[in-house]
């Protein structure tokens, strides 16, 4: 049941009830303002030291820094590219045939990991409902090789291999995971923190397979300075640009955070987004036009879903 | 008490995985390793095997199934050929460098373009530089005793290397005959439960593994796992030896060496066409040429020592490659010659390619390699044995 | 005393796995602890975990603090200003 029924005590989350101890310790050799830092700082509050971390190749390996050092304090499992998912399904089936049961495999994967060269082996263990958490921090780029187009890059947008703009749109991954029909699929936003919080702890009560689309924007690769991470991050759910939403058991509800959006005319203007970033500065109209038409295609996608209520009842 | 059964060898692996109790089955399917996986299936679906199937959706991922598996903590298997183990060569690599016990089947098959089904040794052989031990079998009976041993090797404090096993398509995989398959406590005796440590991911001494090392550091990782090659040498013998005293059966350690105390002459091949190499040489015998057969059983770590003592003294070796390194030859006789190089007086050496492709290499074969060994006086390219000279 | 290496390469969690990260800042936050409202947004959004909770305001420990001023963007009160350094 959704909605809190009359007589139901709602434990609403406040920032003050995060656990003041660090999975992901400071001092690691992450970009200033760095997202992913920020996102798995964040991530490691809200499932605690019973987590076994699975990073495939990327800006996540990185930010560990070099032997014998690591700014993980939960086990980490360095692992190839495309690995992460059928790794991490193994780790998964380790645990469960040693009886441990109270230990959540996540995932942390950049968008390339998960959109391209990952891509096969995570509907591989999504279809086979793999007892995983898994979250794609999308910093909409392959970052760690220095910013080259992935995928998930929005289109118009400039990348070392897209020096013109990116002329195709954005992969649409969390939809590609609901049509997988798992048990949970979601988007999140770093500018909402606690939202996110919330759906990693759902997610860690969940049997099967669990997908976490994380926002990530990348002060390097999106051309904005280092404060703004959290504000970009912001701009791209007020202006309607990232949509908060989950899919629980089938079951589509958009987030808090998107929900005042719905209406067109409360969205912020989208140049306050792709103004803040450097990345559009030679946005073509055409391109603007399609990242506009694309936008609308997710709200009206939105609106259906809440009309539909139950997307998918089998598996 | 031997216990027969009539069987494939590629059920004689799935048994030999079952009896040392894997916890963790990754597999892609692929011709001809599919019944090794349908096999092991049937066992866990009748409960006669407490182990986790992850059906995965490519090769790739099995083997890093296996290794997240391995990492946590689980007995693992996977089985693979040709194709299949050269998408997974990323993740082999991975394996080897990670140090993480586990066993491979690989059913040896031949690579395209053009597509083909049957025998050859090209794709195991491909994997050398993986950090694998690497054993391949001749029999039936020594692929399911070979998959127990190998557990006892990988698993080793002293080793902790992968291991692979090779078959013969076809010939060793598809053809049954009768294995005696241990009892399961005899198994139990010999090989101890589980010892793949689970502590890589434990969340009470949370470490990392495998992250970035810069060059000061790197370099030392590999000695280490030279050196574990170099001691699974002797562990291979001693673990061979081990189970002659717990099965009555062994298979020469590192060098299965076959009339070969008086041998003048050696065929030196792996696989299953060193048994035509024991007919031949029966044959051969009778007409007065005393040769021998040194059958290659691991391939890595490469028994050079055994080869050098087994055939240092001869007058010609004839190395019979079901393989090619395009641009080298066989890469079975490149590296034997490596190996005798130093030798004061080192046997006269003849490469010859065969059965690549799956083409039968018949008795008559190799007793035609071994007389042409017996008069040819320069090492020169290897020979090709029964080329169709006339399609060409 | 040299680290010996394991079989398996391995790495123990250790603060500071960048180095002296400090040293990449150009500009250092400030807190006037009169403005701060301890609603610990800073708290959650440093990505160094460099803003420590503190009794009634929270504190800022410089040893890996990056300069990053994303505790200063996100302030509500706009208690955190940025200082260059030197």
């Amino acid at each position: 049941m959704d909605r809190p029924q009359g007589g139901d005590i709602v434990m609403v989350l406040k920032i003050k009830d995060l656990p003041n101890e660090e999975y992901w310790l400071g001092g690691n050799p992450s970009c200033h303002g760095c997202p992913a830092s920020i996102g798995l700082r964040i991530a490691l509050k809200a499932l605690g030291p019973k987590t076994i971390m699975v990073v495939p190749a990327g800006c996540a390996t990185i930010i560990q820094g070099a032997f014998p050092k690591t700014s993980a304090r939960v086990p980490l499992l360095n692992i190839a590219f495309a690995a992460a998912s059928s790794s991490a399904s193994g780790v998964a089936a380790a645990l469960e045939q040693r009886g441990i049961k109270d230990v959540s495999v996540l995932v942390w994967a950049g968008d390339g990991a998960t959109s391209d060269i990952g891509m096969a082996s995570l509907s591989g263990a999504a279809e086979r409902n793999a007892n995983i958490i898994y979250v794609c921090y999308d910093n909409e780029a392959y970052m760690n090789t220095g910013i080259q187009r992935s995928s998930s890059t929005p289109i118009g947008a400039w990348t070392t291999t897209t020096v013109t703009g990116k002329m195709e749109g954005k992969k649409d991954l969390p939809s590609i995971m609901m049509m997988h029909h798992v048990p949970y699929v979601a988007t999140a936003s770093l500018a909402f923190p606690l939202d996110f919080v919330e759906k990693l702890r759902k997610a860690a009560r969940i049997q099967g397979f669990k997908y976490i689309h994380l926002q990530a924007p990348c002060p390097p690769g999106w051309k904005f300075s280092s404060e703004k991470t959290i504000e970009v991050g912001r701009l791209a759910v007020q202006t309607g640009s990232w949509i908060v939403y989950e899919v629980e058991d089938g079951v589509y509800r958009l987030s808090t955070p998107s929900l005042p959006f719905v209406n067109k005319d409360r969205r912020k203007p989208i140049e306050l987004y792709l103004r803040a970033q450097g990345r559009f500065a030679k946005m073509t109209e055409d391109e603007r036009g399609r990242f506009m038409a694309a936008i609308e295609e997710n709200w009206t996608a939105v609106a259906n879903n809440q009309k539909t209520g139950r997307i998918f009842s089998s598996r | 008490m031997p216990k027969y059964k009539v069987m494939s060898g590629n059920y004689a692996i799935a048994y030999g995985a079952a009896l040392s109790r894997v916890e963790l089955v990754s597999a892609y399917p692929i011709t001809p390793q599919t019944s090794v996986v349908e096999k092991l299936s049937e066992l866990v679906d009748t409960d006669r095997l407490r182990a986790k199937l992850v059906r995965v959706e490519s090769e790739h991922s099995a083997l890093a199934a296996c290794i997240g598996g391995a990492s946590a903590g689980a007995r693992c298997f996977t089985a693979t050929s040709s194709h299949g183990l050269l998408f997974m060569n990323e993740m082999v690599f991975w394996a080897g460098y990670a140090r993480l016990p586990m066993v491979m089947a690989v059913i040896t098959r031949s690579i395209g373009p053009p597509w083909g089904i049957w025998s050859e040794h090209t794709d195991i052989l491909a994997q050398r530089d993986t950090g694998w031990i690497t054993l391949m079998v001749q029999t039936n009976q020594e692929a399911l005793d070979s998959v127990i041993q190998a557990y006892m090797i990988a698993e080793d404090p002293d080793i902790l290397l992968p291991t692979m096993i090779g078959l013969d398509a076809f010939i060793v995989s598809h053809t049954a005959v009768p294995v005696d398959v241990p009892e399961q406590e005899a198994v139990d005796s010999f090989l101890p439960k589980n010892r793949v440590p689970g502590f890589l991911l434990d969340t009470d001494e949370p470490k990392t593994m495998g992250n970035l090392t810069y060059p000061e550091w790197n370099m030392e990782f590999r000695y280490l796992a030279e050196e574990a090659m170099k001691k699974a040498e002797s562990k291979i013998v001693e673990v061979d030896r081990k189970f002659q005293k717990a099965f009555g059966r062994s298979y020469g350690g590192l060098v299965e060496l076959y009339r070969m105390e008086d041998a003048k002459y050696a065929v030196v091949a792996a696989g299953a066409h060193a048994g035509e190499a024991m007919e031949a040489v029966d044959q051969l015998r009778s007409q007065g040429i005393d040769a021998g057969v040194a059958r290659i059983r691991v391939l890595r770590p490469f028994p050079k020592d055994a080869l050098r003592s087994a055939l240092g003294n001869l007058k010609g070796v004839a190395v019979i490659d079901r393989d090619i390194s395009l641009g080298l030859g066989g890469i079975i006789r490149a590296e034997l010659t490596s190996a005798l190089y130093g030798l004061k007086r080192p046997p006269h050496v003849k490469g010859f390619i065969a059965g690549l492709g799956g083409r039968d290499i018949t008795v008559e074969d190799v007793k035609n390699a071994i007389l042409v060994t017996t008069r040819s006086v320069e090492e020169g390219q290897d020979e090709w044995i029964d080329l169709r000279e006339e399609i060409l | 005393m040299t680290l010996k290496i394991k079989a398996v390469p391995f790495s123990t969690p250790t603060l500071g796995s960048g180095g002296d990260t400090s040293s990449w800042r150009t500009e250092r936050p400030v807190l006037d602890e009169a403005k701060c409202i301890n609603c610990l947004f800073c708290w959650m959004y440093c990505p160094e975990g460099s803003i420590l909770r503190g009794e009634k305001v929270v504190y800022i420990d410089y040893q890996y603090c990056k300069g990053c001023g994303i505790c200063m963007n996100e302030c509500p009160p706009k208690a955190i200003t940025m200082v260059k350094e030197g």
